[in-house]
């Protein structure tokens, strides 16, 4: 069975068909990009996936589980994390607390014992502190635990972002153009982040992405959208050297 | 009977409120801040009007063109020297308290000139009014007045909004200043402008709600500042329309509301009004829905 | 870092104890004038609603200028409370059950409120906290309770129609609110109970809930995504402030002869006073909040020399500080004169 299977998914913005009848199969481990030009509505397809608009029509589900209905929330703990094409980090808080607040969800001791410093508070607050640092250490993070969000340089934001969604325990991880705003030198080093999580995490990845040299570089398979509906779909070479891709593209 | 003369106060009532939020909701529209000033302006321009009009022993026409005329003035000196510096500020709520403390200010300077006791305002309108069905609906002049000016206004402020240049390029600014400086609009002073115009309105609902309810106090504009604000919120912060019937509906709540259940919970039920409304419609009546784009 | 947060606590608490032993041995020389005495508690109280309002304004990031409503609700309630049982309760438990009292309705009207309220975003919120802050303030002015030998009345009309006993006791008389509760208030109760709402906040802060708070603060759309559950938190925190703000109450009716639900306490003026205390102490600041409602609290009082001027001066003070502290260009020439580099790299992206 599939990992995340979604089947004929819909959502129409005033007379708009944003997506249209959007079919996608993603198998545990592996690395998909959906890919399209610009307006083909792959972030809407994400914000379908997490639950920030619901669909007209269609199912999703992940690991067997329907989670159509559910709330963005719901989503992330039913295990979905993503990052936002706009660098979306807790800027004011420091690198390592934006990582706690992913390991909220696994990490709990009661809004008393929080207020009093007592009881689990302690035991639970050093355990997140240790995964905290074992995750920034993986993103290489680790130096800048106290820096603010904000204050990071920009690679280092989108690794954040990565890592903070990492830290909510996903099975599968939306990444939203990675590699936006980057220069070559930071988008060789995503590349090697995202394979890096793959390796040390085993994670189920689908990412959005423009820079088709990172898609063909990493990507195993392939959706293109145009105008909402998938064009082709498929392993990567395959889908490259279609035609019809071509023309979307190139027709931009 | 009665129930239709308290309907008419509460629409001349409403329509001060309306001259205010217009006022109020332009500037909101386009400087997005929460002009706590804004209320005091009312005061400032009723104490220039009674200051004029004793001087001039009781012409009080010239008292409302000096008064407009100065607060015209004082509304563009304040948005250039305290809040201008403050535009694209870290937080919002520096220009919020600095909105705060010309308040302040100008309602200490009226302390110091005119002292705390309570001045008494002679109306600006003479007119008695008419009175119908034999005397038993009696409508004084300056309700009918207000109404009026405030039908005039609105008109007026529509017909600019939309017809001129200067108004299109205030629409422009307050959806997108940086989008309306590429197109070439001089953002800086339609700002000015906006703040002129509703510094000059304010003189003028000053005027009305002196005439309309006689004493002045430093604090004088405070609370039909705030009713104001609350009437453009209620119908929908920006929009002209909105403000109007945001201004008419409080008035209209607010007195039949103050002789029918108490004068003591009036200003709750006010409040309460707006806080049903937002629940409803969390942008006002008219208010666009603007949702963030993920 | 942890040992640095803890540190940074311990400084917020050293710095209160510190002035609180100063005043102490002032108070022991004989030093302060009783004005100056008169001063103590209200500095507190009002360093305990800036705590709480920081903690919605900067920490929740939501602009509250309604929050003397809360302090009302804690004020009324508790006083009420001590009136009603002056006689049958000793002052000790008294005073703490009447804490309690005022905190908890406090929390119930913050959790009432907060229902509504926080649905809404960014200044429209912020003016229906006003609006409720004036709708607890009118509707506690409307209210006549009276106590006699059958129990309880109560009206909304006047204190007339309550139809007492010639036993009874008129405890809350509408616009002229409750007279002669107990002065169980002084400078030390208001020290510890600042020391506590310091130690709630800050503690809150620098714990899991706090983290998601902030979070949501940050970026509510990325904080959902992280599986924060945003209403909840942000129910629990203005439930929190708003009990803080009643505790500042119930130091504030214990301490005052006559407490009436006047504009000058309890209106949207005064809320908005807090607020310039928050932000001059700094947006999220805590111990920036006590220090800037003590010395702003203070500063006023003892120019009362300067008597009409005072308040002028204050305000051009407020305007200049504002504008020098926060202004883009001005930031940007102290950058250039000082030579602070940021590390924050701009860069827009699509």
């Amino acid at each position: 069975m599939a990992l995340l299977d979604v089947n004929n998914l819909s959502i129409s913005f005033g007379g708009l068909r944003a997506v249209d009848n959007f079919n996608i199969s993603i198998e545990k481990g592996e690395l998909y990009g959906l890919i399209g030009p610009n307006g083909a509505g792959k972030t809407t397809v994400f914000n379908l996936l997490t639950g920030v608009y619901k669909p007209n029509e269609g199912i999703i589900r992940l690991d067997g589980e329907d989670i159509t209905r559910k709330s963005t929330i719901e989503i992330n703990h039913a295990g979905i994390a993503r990052t936002f094409q706009n660098i979306r980090l807790f800027k004011n808080m420091s690198v390592i607390d934006n990582v706690k607040v992913g390991l909220s969800e696994h990490f709990k001791y009661s809004a008393l014992e929080g207020i009093l410093h007592l009881g689990r508070f302690s035991k639970v607050e050093k355990e997140m502190d240790a995964e905290a640092m074992r995750l920034l250490k993986v993103f290489d993070l680790d130096a800048e635990r106290d820096t603010l969000a904000a204050n990071l340089p920009y690679g280092k934001q989108r690794k954040l972002e990565i890592a903070r969604a990492m830290a909510t325990g996903p099975k599968l991880l939306l990444l939203d153009e990675p590699a936006a705003g980057m220069n070559p030198n930071e988008t060789k080093e995503l590349m090697d982040t995202i394979a890096l999580v793959r390796r040390e995490f085993d994670m189920t990845i689908l990412l959005i992405e423009h820079d088709m040299k990172l898609v063909s570089g990493i990507c195993e398979k392939l959706t293109v959208l145009n105008f909402g509906r998938v064009l082709c779909q498929g392993e990567t070479k395959e889908v490259l050297a279609n035609p019809e891709v071509i023309t979307a593209y190139l027709g931009e | 009977m009665s129930f239709l003369t308290y309907l008419i106060n509460g629409l001349s009532l409403g329509s001060i409120y309306a001259i205010i939020a217009l006022g109020y909701t332009m500037v909101y529209g386009i400087a997005k801040m929460l002009n706590f000033a804004h209320g005091d302006f009312i005061m400032v321009g009723c104490y220039i009007i009674f200051s004029v009009s004793a001087a001039l022993s009781g012409n009080s026409v010239v008292g409302i063109i000096v008064a407009i005329i100065l607060c015209t003035v004082l509304g563009v000196t304040t948005e250039f020297v305290a809040y201008r510096p403050l535009r694209g500020a870290a937080s919002p709520l520096a220009v919020l308290i600095t909105a705060i403390g010309v308040s302040y200010l100008l309602e200490n300077i009226a302390l110091l000139i005119y002292g705390a006791d309570i001045k008494s305002f002679t109306s600006v309108v003479t007119w008695e009014g008419v009175s119908f069905a034999g005397g038993e609906l009696k409508i004084q002049g300056v309700t009918i007045i207000t109404i009026l000016v405030s039908v005039v206004i609105l008109i007026a402020l529509q017909l600019f909004i939309n017809k001129t240049k200067q108004g299109q390029a205030m629409l422009a600014a307050s959806e997108d200043k940086g989008a309306a400086a590429l197109m070439g609009i001089n953002v800086n002073r339609t700002i000015a402008l906006t703040f002129a115009i509703g510094s000059a309105l304010a003189a003028v609902a000053g005027a009305l709600l002196c005439s309309a309810y006689p004493s002045l106090s430093p604090y004088t504009g405070a609370m039909p500042g705030i009713k104001a604000f609350v009437a453009a919120v209620l119908g929908g912060i920006g929009s002209i329309p909105g403000a109007m019937i945001g201004g008419l509906v409080l008035g209209i709540v607010e007195i039949l509301s103050k002789t029918y259940i108490s004068s003591q919970l009036s200003d709750a039920i006010v409040f309460g009004i707006l806080v049903v409304v937002l629940l409803v419609k969390p942008t006002g009546i008219l208010g666009k829905q603007i949702q963030e784009k993920v | 870092m942890k040992n640095k947060i803890t540190k940074n606590n311990l400084i917020t608490y050293g710095i209160v104890l510190a002035f609180y032993i100063i005043v102490e041995i002032l108070m022991m020389t004989g030093a302060l004038s009783s004005h100056m005495k008169g001063l103590l508690v209200p500095m507190t109280y009002y360093a305990i609603i800036a705590v709480a309002l920081n903690l919605c304004v900067g920490i929740l990031g939501e602009l509250s200028i309604g929050h003397c409503g809360f302090m009302c609700i804690g004020a009324f309630t508790s006083a009420f409370f001590s009136r009603a049982t002056e006689n049958s309760i000793p002052t000790v438990p008294r005073f703490i059950i009447a804490f309690i009292i005022g905190i908890a309705f406090a929390a119930l009207f913050g959790f009432l409120i907060g229902i509504p309220v926080l649905r809404l975003k960014g200044d429209y919120l912020a003016i229906v906290t006003l609006a409720f802050g004036e709708i607890i303030k009118n509707v506690i002015n409307s209210f006549y309770i009276g106590i006699d030998g059958k129990g309880l009345h109560f009206s909304m009309k006047d204190s007339m129609s309550l139809g007492m006993e010639a036993d009874g006791d008129i405890i809350v008389n509408g616009a002229m609110g409750i007279t002669g509760t107990p002065h169980n208030a002084n400078f030390t109760i208001g020290v510890v109970v600042l020391l506590i709402s310091l130690f709630v906040v800050q503690n809150l802060v620098n714990s899991r809930d706090g983290r998601a708070i902030m979070a949501i603060r940050d970026n509510y759309i990325a904080a959902e995504a992280t599986g924060i559950n945003i209403t909840g938190y942000k129910m629990m925190a203005f439930t929190i402030s708003a009990a803080i703000a009643g505790a500042a109450g119930v130091l504030f009716s214990h301490n005052i002869t006559t407490l009436t639900a006047s504009s000058q306490y309890f209106g949207y003026n005064a809320s908005i006073m807090i607020l310039v205390y928050v932000v001059l102490g700094g947006i999220g600041n805590i111990r920036g909040s006590v220090i800037a409602a003590c010395v702003l609290y203070l500063l006023p009082e003892l120019l009362r020399g300067l008597n009409t001027y005072r308040m002028l001066i204050y305000s051009i003070v407020l305007i200049v500080m504002m504008i020098v502290n926060w202004s883009p260009k001005i930031i940007e020439w102290r950058k250039r004169t000082f030579g602070r580099v940021s590390f924050r790299r701009a860069k827009e992206v699509a």
